[in-house]
């Protein structure tokens, strides 16, 4: 101990102060974050969900501030808006299963098979698709769909006839697919890397045998990861509106579609406001059971 | 416990995932090569003029600069809130921590196109101009749990015991923090962190919303697609945005290794924090 | 009872911004008089092709003034982008009939000093002042171009040379067809049932009343099943044709230039119903931040050479008149090909898009608003 410098007494008594009242550390930590997010995010949250209940003016697209329920019943009048919101939860959900699939033998394989170096490579060559261009790698797609694009080529040099994927909803679900990938292998071989080797070892002792490790031990241990990961593939796909427009055939209409031609072209931010409270509360649901399920822990 | 031919069928698996992940990355440089402007396959012959025009497009290096701005900004900020907050929920118990937890993740498990368009309306609101700023704030609220999840993770997985023990060594609560918190969290820190720089760099939904009349760089490859000619270019830049992220990647790989190591061998690492702290003290 | 107030409310409020250009006049005494110097840089909202290096280059050498273009594929979304964060992000758009009126009625644009742009007197009689840029006298903007949508076709894989626009509803091309986007499409099928089946007595397409306007709808949806994809971006139909997904479409003369200086075999025409069409005027921001790099902007583009090259480019028809010699230089037989100098006649038989409204021409309310439109639009799609 050294009582002659200042500075460290002054930083001994804080560290006292702290450790005696930790509620106050707590605080201290947490109030910038805290108000940065209440302030900005949850302000701007309730601010759009109060405009949903206004209308605008169909000539200006001026926002009019008188409280009605049209924009709802506009919505729940309309066969159109319903297609749209149940292709979206159909098509994300089929996204969420199909990165799921593909993902969990890839993680498995990282986690538990390869040896370090093949690993390493294998998480490089996981990561690096999310630096580059979102936006390009859905394009690419468009120019391997073609109907004379890459894949029409490759089949004709094999003898098979075309497949007509372009521009259609079967083109939107392999896209999702593709660019989201990278973001369910990442928590699923996460989950994966964390299981014991002695619980495998134990399992292994008392008998089971390689399909019933997997089935009681593996899986539920891995399951919280799957979750975070199919939090985002769902949650990217309920809000995307580039895919389908790029992708997508003449019955593409997506959420993100509706809600971005809304805001972006309509400038009609009350019924945007209104239809995005669908994504919103599917999104509410679903994390409230991935929440159940410990995927936060997982993400 | 996997028998031979389940490691060979996990194996093939890989492959072809991986395959897949990477045969639309290589189109991309093939593409960067095109001759011709239009996207034919196969491409009529090979040209490096692409590179060269992206180079010297004015246009694509001020929307690169505003991207690596806004990315460096978004993160930095990030990086202190995600781990305070971080801090706060793996240290203490108190009325309202699951909420503050699910609060955290709520921009990046929503729909972006939500969080946009409820920023440009609060913007808006507030007579806020769109600027360099409000994309980095629009950024920040997805970085920030990005930042949040890894550090809690590490936090989570390092015994508290290691700070009283430095309390019990007389350390102050800089000493501790920089030599026993900060030996532990820097790799989570710098794999966070490269993440959120990553998922912020190529954001196009909340951005795009948040940007106004500047382009940052997912938003003039939009405008580029959408005028359809000068796509080998957009290519290239693609393409040496890999070719130029190849090292941090690999880095934050390491680095999430080493996270491995700390695990495994907690009781090595222990010892070393420990000693240093000592003979610094 | 709700409904009938709202209508109320409606009328009222078209009624109240359709008085206040009257205020707006006495106050457009403070138009600049002369144009100072450039602030550097210059903000646009434009359509796809209207900011090409060719002409924005120079202009970027001669005045210091960066040019940013943000491309937007509708009216709509040109409104949009102009209210954005207040109205202060962009300096100039490129708005069509459509949107130039409601950005004149909403405040978002401001009268503009046409005797600061010399080649203004150039331009064609109908182009001057016409009503979708010019109220009560006052301009909110210099023209810049017009045309035709045509119907583009693959001249390999359709045959005979279609000359009506019922091959874009008729299963011969199912699946091969590609349509913009865009609710004011909805006055293309109106435009062709005027024709088609004279017993509606559609005479404007852009003046529907229930009736008619379910007609139309109608016919869109019954042509949604051929439809190969709604292109959004000009390069979704450059693509379309490019690679064969499809082979007939309703078009503008860019992506056809596009195509064909690339060698696909294309053709684009304008079927004997006629056409829609759009009339350009650049228009300055009430809250542009760079006035006068706006004001040099629209000189440039108003000199002949640089209307001449844009025509060609885009393939539409120059406001200035002088710009027709030039465009027979610089691509021999333009000038006629894109009607430069055309008679009043020709130009007037274009129906050239503009916003729907309650309050249409025969005096009474009863035509569908634009809402509708975009409601409809939306639903039909699905």
């Amino acid at each position: 101990m050294q009582p002659g410098r200042p500075l460290r007494a002054a930083r001994l008594y804080l560290t006292g102060v702290f450790w005696r009242h930790r509620w106050g550390k707590g605080l201290v930590l947490l109030a910038p974050p805290l108000l940065a997010f209440a302030l900005v995010y949850l302000a701007s949250l309730a601010a759009l969900f109060v405009s949903s209940f206004w209308t605008v003016n169909p000539f200006t697209t001026e926002i009019e501030h008188h409280w009605t329920l049209d924009n709802f019943r506009t919505i729940f009048e309309s066969s159109a808006y319903r297609t749209i919101a149940l292709r979206t939860i159909g098509i994300a959900a089929a996204v969420t299963v199909t990165d799921a699939i593909l993902a969990f033998p890839l993680g498995y394989f990282m986690a538990r098979l390869a040896r370090p170096r093949t690993r390493a490579f294998l998480f490089v060559a996981v990561l690096l698709p999310l630096w580059s261009s979102y936006l390009i790698r859905v394009y690419i797609w468009r120019l391997i769909l073609d109907q004379n694009g890459v894949l029409n080529w490759t089949l004709r040099q094999l003898g098979l006839g075309p497949l007509h994927l372009a521009y259609s909803n079967w083109a939107v679900w392999i896209v999702f697919s593709y660019v989201w990938l990278p973001f369910m292998v990442l928590p699923v071989y996460g989950a994966l890397e964390r299981i014991p080797e002695s619980l495998l070892e134990a399992s292994r002792d008392l008998g089971a045998r390689g399909f019933e490790t997997f089935r009681r031990i593996v899986l539920p241990l891995a399951l919280p990861g799957v979750v975070a990961g199919s939090i985002f593939t769902f949650s990217l796909t309920l809000g995307d509106y580039v895919t389908p427009m790029l992708a997508g055939g003449s019955s593409s209409q997506f959420i993100g579609n509706v809600v971005y031609s809304s805001v972006g072209i309509s400038n009609n931010v009350p019924f945007a406001a209104a239809f995005a409270t669908i994504p919103l509360a599917v999104m509410a649901v679903y994390l409230l059971i991935a929440r159940k399920l410990g995927a936060f822990e997982a993400m | 416990m996997e028998s031979r031919g389940t490691r060979l069928a996990l194996a093939t698996w890989a492959a072809l995932v991986t395959a897949f992940l990477w045969v639309p990355l290589l189109l991309i440089l093939v593409y960067a090569f095109n001759e011709s402007n239009i996207q034919s396959w196969p491409i009529p012959g090979f040209t490096t003029r692409w590179f060269r025009a992206a180079w010297h497009d004015q246009e694509v290096r001020d929307a690169l600069w505003l991207s690596v701005r806004a990315g460096l900004i978004a993160t930095g900020a990030a990086l202190v809130l995600g781990s305070a907050a971080a801090f706060a929920i793996a240290r203490f118990r108190f009325f309202g921590r699951e909420s503050v937890s699910f609060l955290l993740v709520l921009p990046i498990a929503l729909p972006g196109i939500i969080t946009g368009m409820a920023l440009n309306s609060f913007f808006v609101f507030n007579h806020m101009s769109l600027s360099l700023w409000t994309i980095v704030i629009g950024h920040a609220t997805f970085c920030v749990v990005i930042v949040y999840n890894n550090v809690l993770a590490r936090l989570r997985r390092s015994s508290p015991s290691l700070l009283e023990a430095s309390a019990d060594l007389g350390a102050d609560g800089w000493q501790t923090f920089r030599f026993v918190v900060w030996p532990i969290l820097s790799t989570a820190l710098v794999a966070g962190g490269l993440l959120a720089f990553a998922l912020s760099f190529d954001e196009v939904v909340v951005t795009y919303f948040t940007a106004g009349a500047q382009n940052t760089l997912p938003l003039l490859i939009l405008g580029y697609i959408r005028l359809g000619q000068r796509l080998p270019e957009v290519n290239a830049i693609a393409f040496a945005v890999i070719v130029l992220t190849v090292v941090p990647v690999a880095l934050a790989q390491r680095l999430m290794r080493d996270t491995g190591v700390l695990r495994r061998g907690a009781a090595n690492v222990t010892e070393a924090v420990e000693s240093s702290q000592i003979t610094a003290v | 009872m709700m409904r009938i107030r709202r209508a109320h409310v409606l009328i009222a409020a078209v009624a109240a911004a359709l008085c206040v250009p009257a205020a707006g006049v006495s106050s457009s005494s403070g138009l600049p008089t002369k144009i100072g110097k450039g602030e550097g840089q210059l903000n646009l909202v434009a359509w796809e092709g209207y900011t090409q290096p060719q002409w924005v280059k120079p202009f970027e050498r001669k005045t210091g003034c960066r040019v940013h273009a943000k491309y937007a594929g509708s009216s709509d979304e040109m409104v949009t982008l102009m209210r954005q964060g207040g109205g202060s992000q962009y300096d100039m758009v490129s708005a069509s009939g459509d949107a130039s009126l409601r950005l004149i009625y909403g405040h978002d644009v401001q009268p503009v000093n046409v005797k600061l742009i010399p080649d203004w007197k150039n331009f064609a009689p109908a182009l001057k002042s016409p009503p979708h840029n010019t109220v009560d006298g006052v301009h909110y903007g210099v023209s810049l171009q017009w045309g035709p949508n045509t119907l583009l076709y693959n001249t390999k894989k359709v045959k005979p040379k279609p000359t009506s626009w019922s091959v874009l509803y008729s299963p011969k091309y199912k699946g091969k067809i590609t349509v913009p986007d865009n609710p004011i499409q909805i006055a293309d099928a109106a435009l062709y049932l005027s024709k088609a089946q004279p017993s509606l007595g559609i005479t404007d397409p852009y003046e529907l009343n229930q009736k008619q306007f379910d007609a139309a709808v109608n016919l869109l949806r019954r042509q949604k099943p051929l439809i190969k994809k709604y292109w959004a971006l000009a390069s979704d139909e450059i693509d379309l044709f490019k690679n064969g997904d499809a082979v007939l479409g309703a078009s503008w003369p860019y992506q056809t230039n596009t195509l064909q200086a690339d060698k696909v075999p294309v053709a684009d025409t304008i079927p004997r119903e006629g056409a829609t069409g759009w009339a350009d005027t650049w228009m300055l921001s009430a809250h542009a931040k760079h006035p006068n790099c706006a004001y040099l902007w629209m000189r440039w583009v108003s000199t002949p050479k640089v209307q001449a090259q844009q025509a060609i480019y885009f393939g539409e028809t120059p406001a200035n008149v002088k710009a027709c010699p030039i465009m027979d230089k610089l691509s021999p037989g333009s000038a006629a090909k894109y009607h430069c100098g055309a008679s009043e006649a020709y130009f007037k038989s274009i129906k050239f898009w503009k916003t729907p409204v309650a309050a249409c021409g025969n005096g009474r309310n009863d035509c569908m608003d634009y809402t509708k439109w975009q409601q409809a639009w939306t639903q039909l799609k699905g």
